[in-house]
């Protein structure tokens, strides 16, 4: 998922001390991401996003800072199955 | 409110009791009750009374219009010692069993008597060939290949990720399995979805997954529901009694209805979605402490930003691996052993061959499985996944 709106890469870098930077540096250069990640300023409830393995909203949200070389996994949900 | 003891005195005098003698002969008569044992499967699997079936107490009410759909049939329970039979009973005759009888003393006085008993099923020796690599696991054994033909798993879908699920829990030899489904074979499913065959297209998926299945393993019970499970039609499908359930589903609503009603009934719900080259699959148990699904998207995509297979693709194989994985895990919770995924997301990626994992946790806020829940009833799903604002 998402790969279309970033060109089909899997793994795209992008620079900022936190989630929101780092988001905000993404939805920049792809713009078409802004609608699949964000609701009303805040991470949209069908996404989620990780780094290093834990969820954001279980640490500072938007605010949690990332570190350099850290992974951070965007995350929405799929329901394909059939 | 009443001690254990004040209770269990209290419903002893509004039910029926019949010491062991007396139940030998109800069973030896040409008009013989069903015999129910409610113990757990461990006690049962120590020994039991000739003739009894097993249903443990905590799936008593869930399974019993199975085993007895006559509510007018007489009934004999019994337990260890004749105390859990008399909740049974009770819990029986507020189901409208009209015959149901505690057999007072219960194993333990039946055993004092002297009357015969058996150990249960065993393998024969055809099984026993055929389970033989299940056998020789430690972790799985005579016991838990009995465990495994006593389980019973609910499939959501025999398509992508239904069909490897369910073809390696028929051939593991979970006794009954489920199969909820209201679509037919088309050509555009056989690049993935191998229960089926070219032979069966237009045939419903149901049908074909149930010949597939019993061909591979007579000893499975194979339940077909040609419907597409809805607000309406959950609570009758799982009244049935399951285990586990395997998600499998293509949209949505279903996904967020068998969530609810999955926490409702306390029953792991083994979750598994694809699309194109990714795959995830994690397991949601909240009855024993894991996030349910709405922790982890407490709302679904807008439609427009949801791609199904049926739109964006999938390699064919990949349902193969992700339903294999929820096949596993199905099968070690049916075991009861190991380490779930629950707490755990999955992720696959075919593309890279990578597999990473992030941490699920529970949301005391969450409006299903949370402390203070708000949504305590079906909804209309259809609706809510419609991306237009609900009350819900």
């Amino acid at each position: 998922m998402l790969r279309d709106e970033v060109g089909g890469a899997r793994e795209v870098p992008a620079e900022g001390e936190n989630v929101r930077e780092l988001l905000d540096d993404l939805m920049d250069r792809f713009p078409a991401l802004r609608a699949q990640l964000v609701r009303d300023g805040e991470i949209a409830q069908f996404v989620n996003v990780y780094v290093e393995g834990e969820d954001v909203r279980t640490l500072n949200g938007l605010d949690t800072p990332v570190d350099p070389g850290q992974t951070v996994i965007l995350l929405p949900a799929m329901a394909g199955g059939s | 409110m009443p001690t254990y003891r004040e209770l269990l005195a209290q419903l002893r005098s509004e039910i029926d009791e019949v010491d062991a003698s007396r139940a030998r002969e109800l069973l030896a008569s040409d008009d013989p009750p069903l015999l129910v044992d409610i113990r757990e499967f461990d006690e049962w699997a120590e020994g039991k009374i000739p003739g009894a079936i097993h249903i443990p107490r905590g799936n008593l009410e869930s399974r019993i219009e199975n085993a007895a759909p006559d509510k007018s049939r007489p009934i004999v329970l019994y337990c260890a010692q004749g105390n859990r039979t008399v909740f049974g009973a009770k819990s029986l005759g507020e189901l409208g069993y009209t015959d149901v009888v505690s057999m007072a003393g219960g194993y333990t006085d039946w055993k004092r008597n002297g009357f015969d008993t058996e150990l249960p099923g065993g393998l024969d020796d055809t099984q026993r060939a055929r389970y033989s690599r299940h056998l020789l696991i430690p972790e799985v054994g005579e016991e838990g290949q009995l465990k495994l033909l006593d389980s019973r798993v609910l499939l959501l879908g025999a398509g992508g990720l239904g069909s490897p699920a369910a073809l390696y829990l028929a051939a593991a030899g979970v006794g009954t399995l489920g199969i909820v489904d209201d679509d037919r074979v088309d050509a555009s499913n056989l690049q993935r979805q191998v229960l089926h065959s070219t032979a069966r297209l237009g045939d419903w998926k149901a049908e074909s997954a149930k010949q597939t299945l019993q061909e591979l393993n007579p000893d499975v019970d194979v339940k077909t529901y040609r419907e597409r499970l809805t607000s309406e039609n959950v609570e009758r499908i799982l009244a049935d009694g399951w285990d586990v359930i395997v998600d499998g589903a293509d949209n949505f609503p279903t996904r967020y209805l068998i969530n609810d009603a999955a926490v409702w009934h306390d029953i792991p719900l083994v979750h598994g979605s694809i699309y194109r080259f990714e795959g995830q699959v994690s397991v949601f148990d909240p009855a024993r402490g894991g996030p349910c699904y709405r922790c982890l998207f407490p709302l679904p995509p807008p439609p427009e930003l949801a791609p199904s297979c049926a739109e964006g693709g999938v390699l064919g194989v990949l349902p193969g691996i992700v339903g294999s994985l929820q096949a596993s895990e199905a099968l070690k919770l049916c075991l009861g052993v190991g380490e779930s995924l629950a707490g755990r997301l999955l992720l696959f990626d075919a593309l890279m061959t990578e597999f990473s994992e992030v941490k699920l946790r529970k949301d005391p806020e969450c409006p299903v499985c949370g402390e203070h829940p708000t949504i305590t009833e079906y909804v209309d799903y259809v609706e809510f996944c419609s991306g237009r604002p609900t009350h819900a």
